[in-house]
């Protein structure tokens, strides 16, 4: 590219953004609740404004100016909306008693989510808690996979032997159990990128809860020591189970709380918001600067599980006002119709699709079986000959019939 | 070629072609599995420049640089997540805490993480980790830093536990362990370190694993079987001794070298040819290994029916370590007590 080609950009980005401020003025707040502005673009990308971010010692960050076209839009609306339906039908198949156990759900967080993997890139990674279905879905399972692991049959994630905590894709290392553990194996699954000199990030994901967790303090120390390329990412959703940040937090700023971690503070509720930030961020450890954390400020519909009805410490007027004024999905809604980059029909026609899916999902989730019950012995160890396992009784020790899951599923025809 | 040699070579003695410390064979083993494989990693504290707080990694960050040999703060929680992270991406860590009572502090990433995370994955992730470090009763450092572990840890399903006694156990089970594709606990002495044991000229060369799950009759015998391992052995082997020459007393010892998978078929078959059994251990007593080898033997009719008599175990008292001297001899087994065991198992006391 010519430096004049650089300057005219330049100046195209500048013209932009004054018609963005002049938008913004003009603009008044539609009753979804619109909170990035947009501006026609020449082409069929629409540049909106977001929430600023807030930055903690950086000295520049993320752009509040980013474009969207119609095609990413369109995928961005589907994902959300996938993953909504997913978590109202696991929510519906945990009241009927077809989940058992714990089930997180993801409801009002779904931004986060589909905002990082819209800037994520082949070979990055993401590590999360146990609120993992919606990751589980964008990293590459179906909804059927998800629905299917939650009810505990063959056909989920991982075949019923993980449940709602435990699902995996090669990109993604779970689902895991223990709050704040995945905060330094993030940081290790970062540390083989480093080693291997790969360009990617490790994102690793936990809540406000998990903030408060000493182990957060030893993974960002040696991430920074070591310089290693991982995204802590606070999901921030103003409840650690039941109790609200002020009552768990020293300092609620959970972007600054890595100290020597440079941080940004980005609107979990704006997909275009939470992309820019990670595409952003991205790009600073790619440059092998070393880890950042980012606070998405989120909330959850649901309560911290489907034991908890969730207004025990907080009003139901207080989710619905988030729901009327913040939801993630709705306010995207609202802005890529009011942008022309999709019609009302359009999006109908992608929510009809969207209940087909989850539907036909549900229908197997349901109905197909559950693993046989050589599976109790499958998957103890990689690599080693079978080995005997004791039961109940002594009589019942077995030598593993089938080492893995796979070689089970395979004999029996479900491979 | 020596003259030296030259004899050596033609008599049996050149079997023996070394003499090897425990710590000289584990620097080995690993000195070896991280030129053999890049993706082999070894973590901890003071490991790289320091040399190692035991002197065990001595020279290997020098040989094999910053990006195998990483140096950790004293942050055993965290890196050992950061440890299993990696093992979760491919690269394959010896994850060494400083002492074994530190890994308490690591204990939910090493079960929860680690050793569950192959099965909750239906087979889809596993984990190549080695956890090591010296572990079990050390002079003089009392009650928080003389603990054994092998209990704790051969409770758990998903995780691999080995307990060395000599050089030859340190290098071929370590390198079995570097070489697993499953998290692997490797309990190691301190008090074991500097003790010399002559080798073999197999056990000198890199190619040299030993199996894992495989028990070894360190000594055949034909009145009682003492089952043991680790540390607990060195004082079981000059019982032995000691019944031997003083008593004659011809006693079979299986060192177990392997407590998970643990190979009770080696020791049933022991059992049945001596009928009788002991375990030696220095844990504390309560759910120990000797309580797992007892209750095994009673299930299995064989070897139930083929016993004399019941099994007796030798263990650690069961107190937290005292720090007074003599307070702290009498917590741990000694020949004695095992010769008067084996004695009063017989009937010869």
């Amino acid at each position: 590219m010519s430096i004049f080609g650089a300057l005219k950009i330049s100046l195209v980005e500048r013209i932009w953004a004054n018609m963005a401020l002049f938008a913004k003025q003009l603009q008044t707040i539609t009753a979804g609740g619109l909170r990035s502005q947009q501006v026609r673009m020449a082409s069929n990308e629409v540049s909106f404004h977001t929430k600023p971010y807030k930055l903690h010692k950086l000295d520049n960050g993320p752009n509040t100016s980013v474009t969207l076209n119609r095609d990413d839009a369109l995928s961005y609306y589907r994902q959300m909306q996938v993953i909504r339906r997913m978590e109202s039908a696991a929510g519906n198949l945990y009241k009927e008693k077809k989940i058992r156990g714990f089930c997180h759900l993801y409801s009002g967080q779904e931004a986060c989510a589909v905002g990082m993997k819209a800037a994520m890139v082949q070979g990055d990674a993401v590590i999360t808690a146990y609120r993992c279905h919606g990751w589980t879905y964008l990293l590459g399972s179906t909804v059927t996979q998800v629905l299917a692991e939650l009810t505990g049959r063959m056909a989920g994630n991982v075949h019923g032997k993980g449940g709602s905590m435990h699902m995996y894709t090669d990109s993604f290392y779970g689902g895991n159990g223990i709050v704040g553990a995945q905060q330094p194996l993030g940081a290790g699954v970062a540390l083989a990128m480093k080693y291997r000199e790969q360009k990617n990030v490790c994102v690793t994901l936990y809540g406000d809860g998990a903030a408060n967790q000493g182990q957060l303090f030893e993974a960002t120390n040696m991430a920074k020591l070591w310089d290693l390329p991982v995204l802590f990412v606070c999901e921030n959703n103003g409840f650690g189970m039941g109790t609200p940040v002020e009552r768990s937090s020293a300092s609620v700023e959970y972007y600054t709380r890595g100290d020597y971690v440079p941080g940004i503070w980005v609107d979990g509720m704006d997909v275009l918001a939470v992309r820019e930030a990670t595409r952003w961020a991205k790009e600073y450890c790619d440059s092998g600067k070393g880890p950042l954390m980012l606070e998405m400020a989120t909330y959850r519909y649901h309560g911290h599980s489907m034991s908890d009805p969730g207004t025990s410490y907080r009003t139901r007027d207080e989710i619905q006002e988030v729901r009327k004024t913040r939801d993630p999905i709705t306010g995207f809604k609202d802005r890529i119709i009011t942008a022309s980059l999709a019609t009302e029909e359009e999006l109908k026609a992608i929510d009809k699709e969207v209940r087909k899916e989850v539907d036909e999902a549900l229908k197997i989730a349901t109905t197909d079986g559950v693993l046989p019950p050589e599976a109790l012995y499958c998957d103890i160890y990689h690599n080693t000959p079978a080995q005997p396992v004791r039961g109940a009784l002594i009589e019942d020790t077995i030598v593993q019939p089938y080492k893995t899951s796979a070689d089970l599923l395979k004999a029996i025809g479900r491979a | 070629m020596s003259l030296r040699n030259l004899i050596h070579f033609s008599t049996k003695r050149c079997r023996f072609a070394s003499t090897l410390s425990v710590r000289e064979a584990l620097n080995m083993a690993m000195d070896e599995e991280l030129a053999r494989d890049k993706s082999v990693l070894l973590m901890g504290i003071e490991v790289g420049r320091y040399d190692g707080c035991y002197k065990v990694t001595k020279d290997l960050w020098k040989k094999h640089g910053d990006q195998q040999v990483i140096d950790t703060p004293i942050t055993e929680n965290g890196f050992a997540g950061v440890a299993i992270g990696a093992a979760f991406n491919g690269m394959r860590p010896i994850c060494e805490f400083m002492t074994m009572n530190f890994s308490m502090q690591a204990i939910d990433q090493i079960i929860n993480s680690a050793a569950k995370t192959y099965y909750m994955s239906a087979g889809r992730l596993n984990v190549p980790i080695v956890f090591r470090g010296p572990n079990g009763g050390t002079p003089g450092v009392s009650a928080q830093h003389s603990q054994d572990y092998s209990a704790w840890y051969a409770h758990c399903p998903g995780l691999k536990v080995l307990m060395p006694y000599d050089a030859e156990d340190a290098k071929g089970l370590l390198k079995a362990a570097v070489r697993d594709d499953n998290p692997v606990i490797f309990l190691e002495s301190e008090v074991m370190y500097p003790k010399e044991f002559e080798v073999s000229d197999e056990v000198m060369s890199p190619d040299f694993v030993l199996p894992i799950g495989k028990a070894k009759i360190q000594k055949s015998g034909t009145d009682l079987t003492i089952v043991s391992y680790g540390k607990a052995m060195h004082t079981v082997m000059e019982a032995a001794k000691v019944l031997k020459e003083n008593h004659n007393i011809d006693v079979e010892v299986v060192n177990l070298r392997s407590l998970r998978p643990l190979d009770f078929d080696t020791v049933a078959k022991s059992i049945r040819k001596t009928g009788h059994v002991i375990s030696v251990e220095e844990s504390w007593p309560v759910c120990g290994i000797g309580s797992e080898i007892a209750a095994r033997c009673m299930e299995d009719e064989k070897v139930f029916g083929a016993m004399k008599k019941p099994m007796m175990r030798v263990t650690g008292c069961d107190v937290p370590m005292p720090y007074s001297m003599p307070l702290e001899a009498k917590a741990l087994p000694v020949v004695d007590d095992v010769t008067d065991m084996v004695k009063k198992v017989l009937g010869k006391n």
